[in-house]
């Protein structure tokens, strides 16, 4: 079924998703991956910017902000999917 | 995965020297650590407010004498990537010339354990003696969540200690605990977390610890969400921002305007006394026009500056500072910026020089330096005594459309021209010179917490007291010199002239005239005569100077009651020339819009970037943006009439 989506920056409802992974490698995949993006953690889409980017998550009980291309990076799917 | 974490020796030396305090952004560190010093640091929820290394005594009443707490900016990681993740993993490892601290505090905030834990798991893996202070426990209370540090205690080997830094609570068994580091021994829990090489294993790490100790996550934080629902709205999220940042400039300028005035006003009646009792020597005048008017001219921006840190300080404690920058930070996207380098560019709005401070925060050096070199474009407030003179004297207070008069309508212009060359700049550095790979782009946004008054009044003094100091220093030893060049060489005075008349004969063959003259074929385009290029190289020093070496330079003119303006301007039919047409005064506020002009300015981002390279490049674009503009608005004032 629908089990994967794309990555976290295709979420816009409040539903607990998993995350499968970070793409790319190098530092900056590596800091996604420090502040908590890590396979397997829930995270969940909270909003947008007004402006439309970027857009906040809550990510281990904490709320953290991240542009559009930063979330591209963070590969989900749905939560006991 | 075999490697051994290295302990330090264990036979324990009489007193601990230096104990770290190590922690996330906004984990509460900076209060744990004004209240075990009793000497406070600043506290705010603006995630990397701790910018500075700061130290301060253990306070007697813990039972230790002699215990140094290291209180290091914020970090999430010891993998550095931002320059306060630099400094502090240097201290860690015992850079800057000192040892290695001999313990080091893991501050971890127990309302998002899960994202502190790794931390706590890296800090063991130095080597170091490492103990827990677990913040926020009764944030964590209130909204149903569950810890006990005991357990967490077992699980680890190292002393944990639930603290609520701003009632005092734990603050006592946290106090007793750091005089001796010796005995956290980390446990088989911690030792495994310590070898773990990739954040993954370290969060995993963290999860099975937080398993093993029955942990109840706190339910999400209802004010903040609801608070969040309305401030970042699409559309009343758009315009509260939009009322923050006109609040903030009405703060810094409606506001601060009786308490300033004061000031100058006190400043100028202390010249006058000293001018009117003191015998009339040249020391006497030097003490009044050159010492008491030149730094007052600087003195005077002092409520300006605490009202901007009380209001920056603030925003940043509550949380809101946070939420500004993620509303802006599409806005800065544009220009290839992040929301981080707003609240630097707003800040220098009062200032450069703490503006170019709180680019520490930013974690991309690109970035960050993109912002320290367009951050001084920002309409500082030492532009302000300049733009006003100007002005007054030059554009008429006419009305245009309902209550904006032409002179309103100047000012709000320049300040359009600051901004819109900062931006522009930023992008044309971010495409070009600075061009490169990006680093994400995260911002932590805390939850709403009401600050304390205490914290935000003294971190408002440590902005104060630099302040000040600068205007003892720069600024005073720049308005003696100039006040030097201004009245050397000396001259027998010459009994058939007047007073005044014998003045004008010093100032016109004193050594500042000289350099006003030998500067004439490069202001010659924008018709600045003599006079005004003495005051363009004295305000190199800062902008202010200008209208204080003005009124060195027009002390002796005039008659009574005639104000600066006035002799710029020329006072009409029959009275005196004017020193400027209206298009050299148009081109001299344009120049002042963009030129670097500032000692201070130039010597933080020395310090900031690690060499003259970048002052000097800031101080060569600048200036050259600026003459280039002053000559084209110059010529175009001209054609248009003015």
């Amino acid at each position: 079924m629908d089990r994967t989506l794309a990555d976290v920056a295709d979420a816009s409802d409040g539903r607990l998703l998993e995350i499968a992974g970070v793409t790319g490698t190098g530092a900056d995949s590596r800091r996604l991956r420090e502040i908590g993006f890590c396979a397997g953690a829930p995270v969940r889409f909270i909003r947008r910017a007004p402006l439309g980017d970027p857009a906040m998550y809550e990510l281990r009980g904490a709320l953290l902000s991240l542009r559009r291309s930063e979330a591209r990076r963070i590969r989900v799917h749905r939560a006991g999917a | 995965m075999t490697t051994l974490v290295r302990l330090r020796p264990t036979t324990p030396p009489r007193r601990p020297g230096r104990i770290a305090i190590l922690g996330a952004p906004n984990s509460g560190k900076t209060t744990l650590f004004n209240a075990l010093t009793g000497h406070r640091a600043k506290a705010g929820n603006y995630p990397g407010v701790t910018v500075d290394r700061r130290e301060g005594d253990l306070q007697r009443r813990f039972g230790a004498d002699g215990v140094r707490l290291v209180d290091l900016p914020g970090v999430y990681s010891l993998e550095p990537q931002s320059e306060d993740e630099t400094v502090a993993v240097r201290v860690l490892e015992g850079g800057f010339g000192e040892a290695p601290p001999d313990g080091v505090v893991v501050v971890v905030d127990a309302t998002t354990i899960e994202r502190g834990l790794p931390l706590l798991a890296e800090a063991a893996g130095l080597g170091l003696p490492v103990c827990v202070a677990l913040t926020m426990i009764d944030e964590l209370k209130a909204r149903h969540g569950e810890i006990d540090p005991k357990e967490l205690q077992d699980e680890l080997g190292v002393p944990v200690v639930g603290v609520v830094g701003n009632r005092g609570l734990g603050i006592d068994d946290l106090g007793a605990l750091v005089s001796s580091p010796w005995d956290w021994t980390p446990g088989p829990g911690l030792l495994h977390g310590a070898e773990a090489k990739t954040p993954e294993d370290r969060f995993g790490w963290a999860r099975d610890v937080l398993g093993a100790c029955r942990r109840q996550a706190p339910e999400p934080n209802r004010w903040t969400r609801r608070l969040d629902r309305f401030l970042l709205h699409p559309a009343i999220g758009s315009a509260v921002f939009l009322v923050f940042v006109g609040f903030f400039f009405q703060a810094i300028f409606t506001w601060a305007t009786p308490a300033m005035d004061f000031l100058s006003g006190l400043m100028d009646g202390l010249a006058d006394q000293i001018l009117a009792t003191l015998p009339d020597t040249a020391f006497t005048r030097l003490l009044a026009d050159g010492v008491i008017r030149g730094v007052g001219a600087v003195i005077v921006f002092l409520p300006q500056i605490v009202l901007l840190f009380t209001v920056i300080l603030f925003l940043e404690a509550c949380g809101y500072m946070a939420r500004a920058a993620f509303v802006v930070d599409r806005v800065m996207g544009w220009v290839g910026l992040e929301g981080r380098c707003f609240i630097a560019l707003l800040s220098s709005y009062a200032c450069a020089v703490p503006g170019i401070m709180a680019t520490r925060t930013i974690p991309s050096p690109r970035d960050r330096l993109t912002t320290i070199l367009v951050a001084p474009f920002a309409t500082c407030s030492a532009r302000l005594p300049v733009y006003i003179l100007l002005i007054a004297a030059f554009i008429p207070a006419d009305p245009v459309l309902g209550p904006f008069t032409w002179q309103g309508l100047t000012l709000t212009g320049l300040y359009f021209l600051g901004t819109g060359a900062a931006l522009l700049s930023a992008a044309v550095f971010k495409r070009g010179l600075l061009r490169g790979a990006t680093l994400p782009f995260y911002l932590e946004l805390p939850p709403y917490r009401l600050p304390r008054p205490s914290d935000i009044a003294l971190g408002v003094w440590d902005r104060a007291k630099l302040f000040l100091r600068r205007a003892g220093t720069i600024i005073l030893a720049a308005s003696v010199i100039l006040w030097f060049l201004l009245n050397l060489p000396r001259r027998p005075a010459d009994p058939q002239l007047s007073v005044t008349e014998n003045q004008r004969a010093v100032l016109e063959g004193s050594y500042a005239a000289s350099a006003g003259r030998l500067l004439e074929p490069v202001f010659a385009p924008m018709d600045f005569d003599w006079r005004i290029n003495v005051g363009l190289v004295a305000s190199q020093a800062a902008r202010e100077v200008m209208v204080a070496t003005l009124a060195q330079i027009y002390a002796h003119e005039g008659e009574d009651g005639e104000g600066l303006g006035v002799l710029l301007a020329g006072s009409g039919e029959g009275g005196a020339p004017p020193l400027l047409s209206r298009a050299s005064a148009l081109a001299l506020l344009v120049y002042f819009a963009f030129a670097m002009q500032c000692m201070s300015t130039l010597a933080v981002i020395r310090r900031e970037t690690g060499g003259w390279r970048w002052p000097a490049f800031t101080f060569a674009y600048m200036n050259g943006l600026a003459w280039l503009s002053a000559w084209l608005t110059f010529v175009l004032a001209s054609a248009a009439g003015a």
